[in-house]
């Protein structure tokens, strides 16, 4: 333990923690900015400088150690000044706009302008107007509003494994840009949106759906009906002020019905529909030796990895939709004429935890009727909160309210979808009974669960040992596809999500999303799990039924034309 | 004290600094010899006592350094001299390898030997062409002669030297830069601490020094720590190099001892301003030095002195401007560079250094107020004190200078600039 | 192709990064370097464009735009500017009928500012490619063009 003083109060800290570590123990709070939990220390931005006995220059508290004896001040003059004249900087040469901004009064920069007391800027301002990307179909670049705190970068670059985005240029021409200052669908971008989620202001984000959705829903002659991710109802909670982790279904529900939407469905019914394909589609593979092993399919992130670095292991992918994409085309045709509803007057939006989802739902493969899109439109979490705040609606005091009918039925192994092993899980509890043809012992696998970046587990089904794999964060899925591609691999199944947790953590979930708030979210989704009365997908009696009046078998003729798809080789050269 | 001391430039002028054999005549290499045969505390006992302290502007103490890298127990542990010498104002490392390259080679053998390390670096500025071409071949004649490689002079100690190039960059004569480019990377600084002695080059444990310190090792092993700190000031010692360019009638590279006064340099050595005009001011180090009016010249050269000015920097540059110059244009030309080379990392020097041109180009342009003189004032306090990297910390040096010794320049400007309004 | 000779010179390693560059933009009479090139090099060494993009953007001897066969620096930090009677910049734009920054249309020269060339014993200075010319004279500007000159006519 050292002893400090923090603006004259004697304290005592661990050793070799920082100046904010240590602050934050004790109940101070020191702005920052470009410092996230999870990324580097880069101590670029300079905005938690603090004053220290005997430093000539300000030290930035989240790179200086503390060391026994030290005496702070973290709101000297001198400190507070700086800290002012550096944000004041920062907005000189920002489009600060903000009533036009996506994240006003969810603005990082902002609050720390209003907290710092800053009215006028004594600089001019030295913006050079860009123009603004969003030539793609989930997320849009505005460089008038980069600070250059360098967190996508570092997302990009560390947890993702990807260096699309860098910092080009110099001095004050400095950028952050993919190479050669290119758009994003031009360069290997998978849209795994990590960039806009970790953003401190509305420079990067993603593409905004909620218009079309306000218009399709103040449209008389559409029928609005909207789909719930199993991340969402663990994370949508935050943005609207509960505690990290609420379960916020009902309330969520209730809360989309007086949006407007028609119908209120859960995501989790095809997700248990893709269990039961999917799980087929493994059991067919390891029945008559084919390719192996199987990779899951329901992360566009990963699809899009995939589809441009490893094109060579397309044929590994599962053919099954994601579960976003079989909802979508079983609206537009089961759904459609069981409610004798023209398909064309259907709108279907989904609410995913994902930019990248947004992307998937504009591929021309998830089209049934050849033309038009399976899903209309996509929200993140992000989004859905805001048109939620948008509406005045009082979350809080929601009455809950159930899923329409008669997909409210969903299983656990659904609800687990939204953690990294999740989807592993869920499909081990079916493959190893339908294989088994015996009940399961147990129902929890242990083995696949947890946070490391790849995780392998033995799994015995009939007497016989499979080897799985479950990686998270596209830096851990290179590693295993690479392991792939070099063949000698003991594996039959491997699960693969882009976002570190998986979609807990996606890149369309609340702001403020780090491994710490993720881990909270997967506990909760563990605990869906458990107070769901079917815990498994073959147990879903609305599922087996839609087969026996729809769809015929799993992985039958008419379940391969609803339900699976196809992918290219789409490197890019 | 008017007269040069020549020591780590004494063999300039009499030998080929492309001949190997000419520097192996004039005792070339028996420094090397000396510190072989020495124990390794010896060395780091002769550098304490030097008080040497490092020649690239910091003045950071090279015993310090020395031991540091010593006491590393992860290898492989390198010795990367810094040629990066892009201070407007400073040649005098070019001056070095362009005419003693193998002083600075024996250099950095005795450093890596203090200190066993195996690899060694220098990295050249890319407009130093010359400097690298005449580096490049002393090295291969050092190679050629068992001076680098394995098993040097026949003893268990193995080193070698490899050049890098810059590619026209100021910053990457910051440490962390220079690294970051040596690694293949734009040079942008880390974050400190940890210092490069413990994760440097590679991530692993580095000592960096400059050219003229490490051509200065030899002297010490040649003299004694104790005989060489008896040169210069009690807290300044040995000699030092001086850029001396500017408005003065001999430019070029002199070698003095700590404690001669800048108008005995600058008459005795320089002889003076040309074409009868007077010294109006001198910029002291380079673009990030103050500049300081006629009046101080009486000053010394000396680490503590040059302190006083928050500037930490020493490099050794004297620009001596006349009185036909304007205190502004000369402040524009360095806010202008500075705009230019700064990386671009961390807000108040991206940023600050923009506002800083654009303001003074308002006294430049007769348009200034009394608010942009508050705001420059406050600018350049900030950019000083939270700057990520030594480039941010002193670009404000002459600003901050010229507000203290040329405030009354500020305050006509701003009342001129009233009167152009008003007409 | 040339291109792939140098490549070959240099070990897979990402601290060759610069030098293989270097190496690349000095080869070609218009000294710049493309996309297809970077692509190439950011292939060969193992590296993501956007970083060796991100280099070549740092640093001020890299261009990704054509430039002329001879690229004039000229100093314009405080010493040479000091030393500097006549206005090397001026008078080479007239000279050579170009603008700082541009190329003259036979693709001979390009004219671009440069810091500090750390020859201030020379001042005024300028580099040309690779070789430094120091206390410069209007006359001693026409000589380096015309030289420059008759070197390509060779």
């Amino acid at each position: 333990m050292a002893k400090i003083k923090i603006n004259n109060m004697p304290l005592n800290v661990p050793d070799g923690i920082t100046i904010l570590e240590a602050a934050k123990e004790n109940n101070f709070n020191i702005p920052t900015l470009c410092y996230y939990p999870d990324l580097d220390i880069k101590s670029d931005c300079r905005v938690c400088v603090v004053e220290v006995k005997g430093h000539k220059g300000l030290s930035t508290s989240c790179s200086t150690p503390i060391y026994d004896g030290m005496e702070i001040k973290i709101n000297s003059p001198r400190a507070q000044n700086a800290r002012k004249a550096i944000v004041e900087m920062m907005l000189a040469n920002h489009d600060a706009n903000c009533t036009a901004c996506v994240r006003n009064m969810n603005c990082e920069l902002q609050r720390l302008a209003e907290s710092l007391g800053i009215h006028e800027n004594r600089f001019d301002t030295v913006l050079q107007e860009k123009a603004i990307e969003q030539s793609n179909p989930s997320i849009v670049r505005n460089a008038n509003r980069c600070i250059k705190c360098g967190r996508c970068v570092d997302v990009c670059k560390t947890v993702q494994g990807m260096s699309v985005l860098e910092t080009a240029g110099r001095s004050h021409d400095a950028q952050v840009s993919p190479a050669y200052g290119k758009e994003l669908k031009d360069v290997f971008c998978t849209y795994c949106g990590q960039c806009s989620a970790v953003c401190p202001v509305g420079a990067i984000m993603e593409k905004d759906h909620t218009h079309n959705v306000w218009d399709a829903l103040d449209n008389g002659d559409k029928h609005v009906i909207v789909q719930v991710a199993p991340a969402i109802r663990v994370s949508l909670g935050e943005e609207l002020n509960l505690p990290l982790g609420s379960i916020v279904t009902g309330k969520m529900v209730a809360a989309l019905k007086m949006l407007g939407f028609d119908r209120v469905f859960d995501t989790n019914f095809t997700a248990d529909l893709t269990i039961i394909e999917e799980g087929h589609e493994l059991i067919g593979r390891l029945k008559e030796r084919g390719k192996l092993p199987l990779i899951t399919s329901c992360c566009p992130g990963w699809i899009n990895y995939c589809e441009q670095e490893f094109p060579d292991l397309i044929d590994h992918l599962s053919s099954c939709k994601s579960p976003q994409q079989m909802f979508g085309s079983l609206a537009k045709t089961y759904y459609a004429q069981r409610e004798g509803i023209n398909p064309d007057d259907i709108y279907v939006v989904s609410v995913m935890p994902c930019t990248a989802k947004k992307f998937e739902a504009e591929r021309p493969e998830m089209r049934v009727n050849g033309k038009d899109p399976d899903v209309d439109a996509v929200l993140t979490t992000r989004e859905l909160a805001k048109m939620i705040k948008q509406m005045g609606i009082d979350f809080d005091n929601l009455r809950e309210q159930k899923f329409d009918k008669p997909d409210e039925v969903t299983s656990g192994a659904a609800a687990i979808f939204g953690a990294t092993g999740g989807v592993m899980e869920a499909a081990l509890r079916s493959v190893k009974e339908i294989l088994e043809e015996r009940p399961l012992e147990k129902l929890d696998f242990d083995t696949v669960r947890g946070t490391d970046g790849i995780r392998e587990a033995e799994v015995e089904i009939s007497g016989q040992t499979h080897h799985v794999a479950v990686a998270h964060t596209l830096a851990n899925a290179r590693t295993l596809a690479q392991k792939v591609r070099e063949g000698g691999t003991p594996y039959s199944f491997i699960e693969i999500m882009a976002c570190p947790g998986g979609c807990v953590g996606g890149g369309g979930q609340p702001y403020g999303t780090t491994s710490e708030r993720s881990r909270e979210r997967i506990y909760s989704i563990y605990q869906v799990d458990r107070l769901t009365k079917i815990r498994k997908s073959h147990d879903n009696a609305a599922v087996m039924n839609l087969y026996s009046n729809y769809l015929g078998d799993p992985s039958g003729e008419k379940a391969h034309e609803l339900l699976h798809t196809h992918y290219v080789n789409r490197r890019k050269k | 004290m008017m007269r040069e001391h020549k020591l780590i430039t004494a063999r300039i002028g009499k030998i080929n600094p492309e001949s190997i054999d000419d520097y192996l005549k004039h005792d070339g290499y028996t420094m090397l010899e000396k510190a072989l045969s020495m124990r390794r505390i010896e060395i780091h006992d002769h550098f304490e006592a030097s008080r040497l302290r490092g020649r690239g502007g910091a003045g950071f103490p090279v015993a310090v350094k020395l031991m540091a890298l010593a006491k590393e127990s992860r290898t492989p542990k390198y010795v990367v001299c810094n040629a990066d010498e892009g201070e407007p104002g400073n040649f005098k490392d070019r001056y070095l390898m362009e005419n003693n390259p193998h002083q600075i080679i024996e250099g950095m053998l005795i450093a890596a030997y203090a200190t066993v390390a195996t690899e060694g670096y220098i990295y050249i500025r890319g407009e130093y062409a010359n400097a690298m071409r005449i580096m490049q071949k002393a090295l291969d004649d050092a190679r050629e002669r068992g001076f680098l490689g394995k098993n040097i002079l026949n003893k268990r100690f193995s080193f070698d030297i490899e050049i890098r190039s810059g590619a026209g960059s100021y910053v990457c004569g910051e440490e962390f830069a220079l690294l970051e480019s040596i690694e293949g990377k734009a040079g942008r600084t880390r974050v400190k601490p940890p210092f490069p002695t413990s994760v440097g080059l590679f991530g692993q444990p580095t000592l960096i020094n400059n050219v003229e310190t490490l051509a200065t090792f030899p002297s010490i092993i040649d003299m004694g720590g104790k005989a060489y700190a008896e040169i210069g000031t009690e807290t300044s010692t040995g000699t030092k190099l001086i850029s001396l360019s500017g408005n003065i009638k001999h430019k070029g590279v002199f070698e003095v001892p700590f404690g001669m006064s800048m108008r005995d340099i600058i008459e005795k050595l320089g002889g003076g301003v040309p074409g009868g005009h007077k010294i109006k001011m001198i910029q002291l180090g380079g673009a990030c030095g103050p500049i300081i009016p006629e009046y101080m010249l009486d000053m010394v050269i000396d680490f503590e002195r040059f302190e006083e000015f928050e500037s930490k920097t020493g490099a050794g540059a004297i620009i001596v401007i006349d009185d036909r110059f304007d205190v502004f244009d000369i402040l524009r030309r360095i806010s202008a560079f500075f705009e230019h080379e700064s990386c671009g990392k961390c807000t108040p020097c991206r940023e600050g250094n923009l506002h800083m041109l654009k303001t003074v180009e308002k006294f430049v342009n007769y348009n200034a107020t009394d608010k942009d003189l508050n705001a420059l004032e406050s600018l350049a306090r900030v950019m000083h004190q939270t700057s990520l990297c030594g480039l941010g910390q002193t670009a404000p040096t002459a600003v901050i200078s010229t507000l203290h010794y040329f405030r009354f320049a500020y305050l006509n400007r701003i009342e001129e600039s009233n009167i152009e309004e008003a007409v | 192709m040339e291109l792939k000779r140098i490549l070959e010179k240099y070990p897979k390693r990402q601290d060759c990064l610069i030098d293989v560059l270097l190496d690349v933009q000095n080869t070609k009479s218009t000294r710049h370097l493309t996309e297809v090139e970077l692509a190439r090099v950011s292939e060969h060494l193992g590296l993501p464009e956007s970083h060796v993009f991100s280099v070549v953007s740092f640093y001020s001897f890299f261009s990704m735009t054509p430039r002329g066969k001879h690229i004039l620096q000229v100093c314009r930090d405080v010493p040479c500017y000091l030393n500097d009677t006549f206005n090397v910049h001026e008078t080479l734009e007239s000279m050579l009928g170009i603008k700082t920054g541009d190329t003259t249309e036979d693709g001979l020269f390009t004219l671009e500012y440069s810091s500090c060339l750390g020859c201030c014993d020379q001042a005024p200075v300028m580099r040309v490619n690779d070789t430094v010319y120091g206390n410069l004279t209007p006359d001693k500007l026409r000589a380096i063009i015309s030289e420059c000159r008759s070197d390509d006519d060779a």
